[in-house]
């Protein structure tokens, strides 16, 4: 067996600043981002694809990091849970919703959530309710009953909306 | 117990306040056990055996050893060296041998059987998959029928009975009243396994400071208990174990205290003398984690012509696994069955088995198969009399007007609620109005079902068990005024950070904003079982507003002082100081700080310089919480999908401190109520080998699986000071039970459902819409009987005083281990007295002697009021026999002649 060339080197933007490292080729984002660029906030609930804790957004879209290895999103801009709130505190809408809503206990599920609704809500998009609460699927949370998950989303659809009728 | 007003006007008590956790939680920067990083640190990973049951024949693992990136490979021969008494929650040591890492036999598929350190996980990994063990493999003990025939799990015991309560027979008197009662239900229901499946796995990282010093970061339910249980279980000193744990990722009992793997990693990092990090993984935590519940239970009641309850009788098994955190009958489930129902006679058999799975551990409610069974025992019975479902618990139940009252185990109720919360439920639900829609849904071949269940919980329990204190608070006012609160809290999602601070805020008159508690690090705080047992709003909650009235009135004399006014005249509001009739002399809570701390010739006589006070409160022995819940399915009897349509919980949970926080623990409760009666199960093979190890074959409720609750808030305060009440396991003890009963009702045109075992799957629902197997499982294990430990047997002839006179050396074996006496007996025709020794002292009785046969009664006071009855038979030199020990069943007896 020969030995593999296990070190790569990557170079991707993460919440706006250049980050270069170097990854095995088995390496997840998911670990290339908390290990090598100390992005603890990216949470590994299974490592396999269904709990949706993980969740990241790389070049727009949102994405399972444990399912996405390092050397893949190499060269893209990727955003984590640490880079939505602005820089004096003030939390991005995901975030202030999911707060007043009591979205979270334990915390652990919810950078992926918030990331996933981010995603969704960016930008000029419009999602409907169906749309955010299909996505929400997509995310396991062991502690709420995804009771204030679900006002959340609505309250975020419902805003999308009001922002298409002001427009 | 009415809260009186707090020192200032703001009232945060009751309000739906932002959480304190959220912002650093929602922004990426909570502190969970893999988050950390230190110096020098490495990666273990484990080698697990493949194998249920074995023996090791050999640990090959000089392949591993020469991977990159390891630094060593520990077996159990290597860890030795440093010796340690794994303990259960109460600090006991386990029943059966128990090493963190395999001892030359393994007991479970999963079972840490070497410990690889290495640069890296992956690396970790990579060597730990080139360690060649070699087994000499047995045939396993699986499921709670195997336990009970096939051959001791631990070679140290006789039988798979790993603890036992109760009768093993039903008594006379019991059994006549089941047999003369006009109506009688006998009552099967089987709960499948269950992983308590925490979003953030298990996991530790230890690292040696010195010779004695330990620090742990670990994810866990208290590090005030983690660092008691590595104390005596390592033989360290305490003052040498610093343990913290500042954001943990769910735990719901499982992370009580650490296990194998933890304390494998702990005594290597004394051992290595770096840095150790385990992280479970999700694969690990499935398969190889603690589990909880697989319980089988058959209650047998019977009820006159009215429907009330005459008598009835529970046969109760739990499988415990290989390693149970503590050996466990579960006779909570009993003590609890019938405590909020007027029910005259009870007994029961309550056993807990051992077997070749995962060990196992508490999970929210753990006791809440008495609900599931009574519950939907009381549905197939209203059915069987034909009364209405609400009627029947309207009949049984303990109301107010019932109370004081005690429960057939004796606690005392003095004001429980579930009838109260059944009546204000029925206020907001139109059961005619859906019973219309429900019969007019069947002519469209739509089956909807609606299910009750009233439940009381035992929360906010202290002073009765060792791990189970009071709660410590202790205050601060800064000298900026700002105050600071250590707690002896722990939160795994529960927002004590936040519940504490509003009734510090409320109590104190200031700022919620200006109130940051601690918690989280053992050296911050003082002793507390953290989040076990539905405790924290109410005991620490209680030590939260003792404290801050302590340091209120601190406040209130220095500022009269100063003043020169009465103490009654002085207001703390939104953090200013406000003296009646003098508005000059307000002055900021600042102001008076910094007085406080820096100008002692300022302070009244003998007034202790600075704003601070502590107080440990302890609560009545027990708090109960009551609920009635209502829940409405459809049934698709095409696929035997279950919808739910409508939840409804109202809950007498006391003085609310938070809704929103009160309400996200009923909700989550009830989730994971829901994943136990349609999703969820962890299935062994009959190798023993697990069958779900993803989150695609462990399947967890998603948020399209579980309905938006309403809530009926039913609330009168408790007895404890605050008057709360614990709402942190409700959810998942009353979920089953209503939403089962729900489906049931459903079912109705299809004959219904009689004895079930959980989950109730699409196949197992299609088993009664079609009459047919078509799960392949349709009939539940029945609690066969089986082989009993023998009972005091026939008499032999008739033997004379020499035979039994003298003294004896006795042991018992009771639930709670063997106890060794001492008896002195001295016969007297038909009468015997004497003497028992035992730990607790020594008692004198009198009894009777017939033929060969002893019998005496003694009264005891420990660990509870009992009436033990002695029942013993001499046969020559040594002795046989049993103490009936009231409900709790039979203890055995055996003994020697020691002496004449």
């Amino acid at each position: 067996m020969s030995e593999p060339a296990s070190e790569f080197r990557i170079d991707m933007t993460i919440n706006g600043r250049r980050h270069t490292g170097t990854a095995e080729a088995r390496t997840s984002l998911g670990d290339f981002l908390r290990g090598d660029a100390g992005y603890t906030g990216v949470h590994l609930g299974c490592e396999h694809g269904v709990c949706g804790a993980c969740t990241v957004i790389v070049d727009g879209r949102a994405v399972r990091s444990c399912l996405m290895l390092a050397v893949q999103a190499n060269g893209s801009t990727v955003t984590t849970v640490e880079g939505l709130a602005e820089p004096d505190g003030t939390l991005h809408p995901v975030q202030q919703a999911m707060r007043e809503e009591h979205a979270l206990q334990c915390g652990f599920c919810t950078p992926g959530v918030v990331m996933t609704l981010a995603a969704l809500t960016a930008g000029d998009a419009e999602p409907s309710e169906d749309e955010l609460l299909a996505a929400m699927s997509g995310h396991t949370c062991r502690c709420t009953g995804y009771q204030g998950i679900r006002r959340a989303a609505k309250k975020l659809a419902a805003a999308a909306r009001a922002t298409e009728g002001a427009a | 117990m009415n809260l009186p007003l707090g020192t200032g006007a703001a009232r945060y008590i009751g309000q739906r306040v932002l959480r304190k956790e959220d912002p650093r939680l929602l922004t990426g920067r909570g502190q969970f056990v893999d988050d950390i990083t230190l110096p020098g640190m490495l990666h273990v990973a484990f080698v697990r055996s493949p194998v249920a049951r074995g023996r090791i024949l050999s640990i090959d693992t000089a392949e591993a050893r020469d991977m990159p990136g390891v630094h060593a490979i520990y077996t159990w021969d290597d860890l030795k060296v440093r010796p340690v008494q794994m303990l259960s929650f109460f600090f006991a040591p386990t029943e059966v041998p128990c090493t963190p890492l395999a001892d030359g036999r393994v007991a479970y598929v999963g079972e840490p059987v070497a410990l690889v350190i290495a640069d890296s996980r992956a690396e970790a990994e990579d060597a730990a998959s080139l360690v060649v063990v070699d087994y000499d493999e047995e045939d396993p003990v699986v499921t709670i029928a195997d336990a009970r025939h096939g051959p001791p799990v631990h070679p140290t015991t006789e039988h798979n009975i790993a603890a036992q309560m109760g009768d093993d027979e039903v008594d006379e008197d019991l059994a006549a009243a089941l047999a003369a009662a006009p109506y009688r239900v006998r009552h099967t229901v089987r709960h499948q396994r269950i992983s308590q499946a925490p979003m953030e796995t298990r996991g530790v990282l230890a690292t040696r400071d010195g010779p004695e010093e330990l620090t742990l970061y670990i994810t866990c339910q208290s590090p005030h208990l983690v660092a008691r249980w590595v104390s005596v279980a390592l033989g360290l000193p305490q003052s040498a174990i610093r343990v913290i744990a500042k954001d943990v990722g769910g735990s719901f009992g499982l992370k009580n205290h650490p296990w194998k793997e933890e304390t494998a990693v702990i005594v290597a990092a004394l051992l290595f003398g770096r840095p150790l990090k385990w992280i479970e993984d999700r694969y690990e935590a499935l398969t190889a984690s603690n589990q909880c519940r697989e319980q089988e239970m058959t209650l047998d009641v019977a009820f006159d012509s009215e429907g009330h309850l005459v008598a009835a009788h529970g046969d109760y098994s739990v499988n415990n696994g290989a390693y149970p955190q503590g050996a466990d009958a579960n006779v909570a489930v009993h003590i609890f069955m019938w405590a909020a129902y007027k029910l005259p006679a009870y007994a029961f058999l309550t056993r807990g088995w051992y077997s070749n799975t995962p060990g196992l551990a508490a999970y929210r409610g753990p006791w809440a198969l008495e609900s599931l069974i009574r519950e939907t025992a009381l549905d197939r019975a209203a059915r069987q009399i034909g009364i209405d479902p609400i009627e029947i618990r309207r009949r049984n139940l303990v109301r107010l007007a019932d109370q004081p009252r005690s429960t057939p185990f004796g606690m005392e109720l003095t004001d429980i609620t579930p009838a109260e919360c059944l009546e204000a439920l029925l206020r907001h639900f139109d059961v005619a109005a859906f019973r219309r829609e429900q019969a007019e849904a069947r002519t469209q071949g739509r089956y909807l079902g609606l299910g009750f269940a009233t439940y009381i919980e035992p929360t906010g329990s202290a002073g009765s068990m060792a791990p189970m204190t009071g709660e410590l608070a202790q205050l601060r006012i800064e000298p900026t005024g700002k105050v600071t609160a250590t707690m002896s809290t722990h939160s795994q999602g529960h927002g004590t950070a936040t519940t504490m601070a509003q009734l510090i805020a409320d109590r104190l008159g200031v700022a919620y904003e200006d109130v940051t508690v601690y918690e989280g690090d053992n050296t911050r705080g003082g002793f507390s079982p953290g989040a076990a047992g539905s405790r924290q709003g109410v005991i620490a909650g209680g030590a939260a507003i003792k404290a801050s009235d302590l340091l209120a009135d601190k406040v209130r004399t220095l500022a009269a002082h100063l003043s020169n006014a009465s103490i009654d005249s002085v207001r703390v509001e939104g953090g200013m100081i406000h003296v009646d009739g003098a508005p000059e002399m307000s002055r900021s809570l600042k102001e008076l700080a910094e007085i406080a701390y820096g100008e002692p010739g300022r302070l009244p006589p003998g007034f202790e310089a600075g704003l601070e006070a502590q107080y440990r409160y302890t609560p009545p022995p027990v708090t109960f919480t009551s609920a009635a819940h209502a829940c409405v399915v459809e049934v698709c009897a095409e696929t035997g999908f279950v919808k739910i349509l409508r939840w409804i919980s109202s809950e007498d949970c006391g003085t609310v401190i938070n809704p929103a926080v009160v309400e996200g623990q009923i909700a989550g409760g009830l989730a994971q109520g829901i994943g136990q009666v349609l999703l969820e199960d962890m299935p062994y093979d009959a190798r023993g080998n697990p069958k779900a190890a993803t989150f695609k074959d462990y399947l967890l409720p998603a948020i399209s699986d579980i309905p938006d609750f309403e809530y009926v808030h039913a609330n009168t305060p408790s007895q404890s000071v605050g008057g709360m009440r614990g709402v942190g396991e409700g959810g998942a003890i009353i979920g089953p039970p209503t939403l089962v009963n729900a489906i049931a009702d459903a079912l109705e045109p299809f004959g219904g459902l009689a004895d079930f075992a959980l989950p109730l799957t699409p196949s197992r629902i299609l088993d009664v819409v079609e009459g047919r197997n078509i799960s392949g499982d349709a009939a539940p294990a029945t609690t066969a009987p089986v082989a009993e430990p023998e009972a005091v047997t026939a008499a032999p002839a008739s033997v004379g005083p020499a035979q039994v006179d003298g003294t004896w050396q006795i042991v018992m074996s009771t639930p709670m281990g063997p106890q060794e006496m001492t008896a002195r007996f001295r016969s007297d025709g038909a009468a015997v007295s004497g003497e028992l020794e035992s730990a607790e002292g020594s008692q004198a009785f009198a009894g009777t002697l017939d033929g060969n046969r002893i019998r005496f009664d003694l009264s005891v006071e420990k660990p509870m009021k009992l009436t033990l009855k002695y029942d013993i038979l001499i046969d020559g030199d040594s002795l046989t026999g049993k103490a009936k020990m009231g409900m709790f069943g039979s203890a055995k007896l055996s003994g020697q002649r020691t002496g004449s």
